[in-house]
């Protein structure tokens, strides 16, 4: 059988790719993307952990990951949608000033 | 070991695909990739005996959210960076001190291997302290998800409530002055 140690090095690397996608991308809807992967790396190590201990709980944590990024996802959109109406752009550089 | 191998096939996929979401320029690729990271990851849960949270995750994430996602790359019609932002911008092109993000990247990277290093009892199989016995009925998921987290399911409903409300209202036009 495979390790825990494993899936945990797999999560690890999926959550640094997504931290690194919030750093370095200059888009905001590929910024959201990074964020529902580090989200989804997270949601990986709860099921392994609850594999591991051999109980539930391990698989009811990532529904409610899933539903707060669902959320998360809604709103975010929204608000990219009505940053978009007012500066036709979508790199967050532009949006610097708190009064427009 | 098919086991093993399928392992490492489903979490070199999920790894590929989310390296060339981060990696893309047009973000309408970068969202189908993240469909095919998803799932991968929904095939590792399969394998971690989760079937229920697979088919939840391939369903809700891949089937509506990155379907939002979608619709919204649509709507914008700016599908790509400017050829300009981009080369200044893009991490391979650029050494590492430049990129403060690349260097706090690299940290978060090490110190989660560091993390990984130090754990005791890690190196043993995934389920050998469970027994062997499965957990992952949908009938024990529904029982603990209503009775334990019940108060977690309802305010869970209020937070659906409000980003929907909150949603609504954010992306609605504004009303021009007659």
């Amino acid at each position: 059988m495979v390790p825990l140690s494993y899936y945990l090095i797999v999560s690890a690397i999926l959550f640094s790719l997504g931290a690194a996608g919030v750093f370095l991308r200059r888009n905001l809807i590929t910024i959201l993307l990074s964020i529902e992967i580090m989200l989804n790396a997270v949601n990986l190590t709860f099921v392994a952990f609850g594999r591991f201990a051999g109980d539930v709980d391990g698989q009811i944590i990532p529904f409610f990951v899933m539903t707060v990024a669902a959320a998360e996802a809604a709103v975010g959109l929204a608000l990219i949608i009505a940053l978009f109406r007012h500066r036709e752009s979508l790199n967050p550089d532009t949006f610097t000033n708190l009064k427009w | 070991m098919p086991e093993t191998l399928v392992f490492y096939l489903f979490s070199g996929l999920a790894i590929v695909a989310s390296a060339l979401v981060i990696g893309q320029r047009n973000p309408m690729y970068s969202v189908l990739l993240l469909v095919l990271s998803f799932a991968a990851i929904a095939g590792l849960f399969l394998q971690l005996d989760a079937p229920f949270l697979a088919l939840a995750l391939m369903i809700v994430y891949a089937g509506a959210i990155m379907v939002l996602f979608l619709f919204v790359v649509m709507l914008l019609n700016a599908p790509q960076e400017d050829a300009l932002t981009w080369d200044r911008a893009h991490p391979l092109r650029h050494p590492v001190v430049t990129r403060f993000g690349t260097l706090l990247a690299v940290v978060l990277s090490v110190e989660l291997a560091y993390a990984l290093m130090r754990g005791n009892d890690l190196a043993q199989p995934v389920g050998s302290r469970a027994g062997g016995e499965l957990v992952s009925s949908v009938r024990e998921l529904g029982r603990v998800l209503f009775t334990d987290y019940m108060f977690a399911f309802e305010a869970t409903s209020i937070l659906i409530l409000v980003a929907m409300v909150g949603a609504v209202i954010l992306a609605r036009r504004e009303r021009e002055p007659s």
